[in-house]
């Protein structure tokens, strides 16, 4: 109950605060919320469960390309290019993790981060289908929702909130389910989990799948919320940014991604602000956070003020 | 018939004969103890009978259906439980989160969680401790629950393997009255060092020298048996 009213408190703030704040600040919010359903993902697969990829930048790329082309290319309207690019992002994930999940630990991340780099090297190398590197901005027919273009601040929020919401609900409820239970114990012991009669390659799996789908439709969002996609979102660093927000919020607490990311989205506007070398204000943080704080902000609230926070 | 069998069990790590060979039947309902000094291939014996080693030959059954060739958590599923020498409960999770895994995991994952797992933790007398994180308890309880989550995951063969290693006196007793009241609906393998638990609960013996068995009978024979007088009690 308690847990139910914090999460939909904090969905109704975020909403009261997007319609209260400028416009400005209201397209930040979407886009905040977009990456937080990325992050939201990787906290799944990484927060959750321990599997620590670096590779779901080819995740979030396959939504953003598996809803942007289809788009581009014939001019498939928005609702079903977000469907494309989610499932494209879960197909991608399914396929990358049978191969990867036979490995773990620093392996594991290698080999997500090579099948990452090589896709990233596969849409450059179609760049007469993909756009390369300069990418494409799908046209503004594929932009309506429900009749709203995209490109208005005030729809654009909504649907962003409206993904974002859905998406933070059933990340409530898949960790607080018997197989969120599976999911913390397989981080915790995998080898125990399998004497205990539960096939972890099937979980994690499984697990790498629903990420997948996070990360798919983000990007697919991002498409057509933003209106432009290309390569560089499927380069590392799109791979270390979910990262970087779950550690920052708390890994393995439901509300860390999108803390996270809200947090670090500001903390590089304030820093671009200030200095060129932002990158380097960034790090300190990060820094900072790993030393005094390694759990993240929602993981310190866990361990000291309530233990039941999910 | 036998519960739970193995013919011509073999594993050996590079010259270490660790099993070598072991024919070995567990008969529904008994408790079978298996001794043996250190380093006879008791762990890697089991580690085999539950799929954390894979054999290099020999069968294994399980109710007259093979089983050899299933992994650990397959295993696991149709009845066959281990519960660690070494305490691996998960420290970070509650009592109730340890055994409701496992009875997720078990052989009736589909029951009613809180009920089952209550039954276990009253079982093994820590009932009371549901909320409690598993890595603040005590050495004693934290082999306890081990062996709840064993119980939750509903087997028909109980594995256990040295669980009164580190346990007081009275705990002892508690747990031998625990082990007697598991038959005649589960079968259980006992590992164990201590030879007054061996004696009082075991049915039959077996006996594991050098990675082969060296005598399996009834407490009273392996007593009088002077190959095992010479290898291991007298000793």
């Amino acid at each position: 109950m308690k847990v139910w009213g914090l999460h939909f408190g904090v969905l109704a703030a975020v909403a009261v605060a997007g319609l209260v704040v400028p416009d400005y600040h209201m397209t930040n919010l979407a886009r905040i919320m977009v990456l937080a359903v990325f992050a939201m993902g990787y906290n799944l697969a990484f927060g959750y469960t321990g599997l620590l990829g670096l590779g779901h930048a080819m995740f979030f790329a396959a939504g953003m390309y598996g809803a942007g082309l289809p788009a581009w290319h014939y001019g498939l309207p928005a609702v079903p290019a977000l469907a494309l690019g989610t499932l494209a992002g879960g197909a991608m994930a399914v396929t990358v993790g049978l191969l990867a999940l036979r490995t773990a630990g620093v392996a594991f991340m290698i080999v997500t981060l090579m099948f990452a780099q090589a896709f990233y090297l596969t849409l450059l190398y179609f760049n007469a289908y993909t756009g390369g590197d300069e990418g494409f901005v799908p046209p503004d027919a594929s932009r309506l929702i429900l009749g709203f273009p995209m490109s208005g601040d005030l729809p654009r929020f909504i649907v962003a909130f409206t993904l974002f919401a859905v998406a933070l609900i059933l990340s409530l409820i898949l960790v607080r389910s018997r197989f969120g239970r599976v999911m913390v114990a397989l981080r915790e012991n995998e080898e125990r989990v399998r004497l205990l009669g539960i096939n972890p390659f099937a979980a994690k799996l499984t697990v790498l799948g629903i990420s997948g789908l996070y990360a798919g439709l983000a990007g697919a969002a991002y498409a057509i919320l933003f209106g432009y996609a290309g390569a560089s979102f499927a380069t590392i660093q799109y791979s270390i940014l979910p990262m970087l927000y779950v550690l920052l919020g708390g890994a393995g607490t439901v509300l860390g991604a999108g803390l996270g990311a809200g947090l670090m989205f500001y903390l590089t506007n304030l820093a671009s602000d200030l200095t060129d070398a932002w990158q380097f204000l960034v790090g300190a943080v990060l820094v900072i956070l790993v030393l005094f704080a390694p759990k993240g902000i929602l993981g310190w609230v866990r361990a000291t003020l309530w233990r039941g926070l999910p | 018939m036998s519960r739970l069998s193995a013919r011509g069990l073999t594993r050996h790590f590079g010259g270490l004969r660790a099993v070598d060979g072991v024919d070995f039947d567990l008969a529904a309902g008994e408790v079978h103890a298996l001794i043996g000094p250190n380093g006879a291939g008791k762990t890697t014996f089991v580690s085999l009978l539950s799929g954390r080693v894979t054999a290099q030959s020999g069968t294994i059954t399980l109710d007259g259906q093979g089983i050899t060739s299933l992994p650990a958590h397959a295993r696991v599923r149709r009845g066959l439980a281990y519960t660690f020498q070494i305490t691996s409960i998960f420290p970070g999770l509650t009592v109730f989160d340890n055994v409701a895994l496992a009875v997720q995991g078990g052989t009736s994952p589909a029951r009613d969680l809180g009920a089952a797992v209550a039954a276990a933790l009253t079982r093994v007398g820590m009932g009371e401790m549901q909320a409690a994180t598993a890595g603040t308890l005590s050495y004693g309880h934290q082999r306890l629950l081990e062996v709840a989550m064993g119980l939750a995951l509903a087997p028909r063969v109980l594995i256990l393997d040295e669980p009164t290693q580190g346990l007081a006196s009275g705990e002892i007793a508690g747990f031998k009255a625990l082990v007697r009241s598991l038959a005649p609906e589960v079968s259980v393998l006992l590992i164990e060092h201590n030879m007054e638990v061996v004696m009082d609960l075991a049915d039959r013996i077996t006996v594991l020298n050098f990675g082969k068995v060296l005598a399996t009978g009834t407490p009273a024979e392996i007593r009088a048996n002077p190959a095992v007088q010479e290898a291991y009690l007298g000793a």
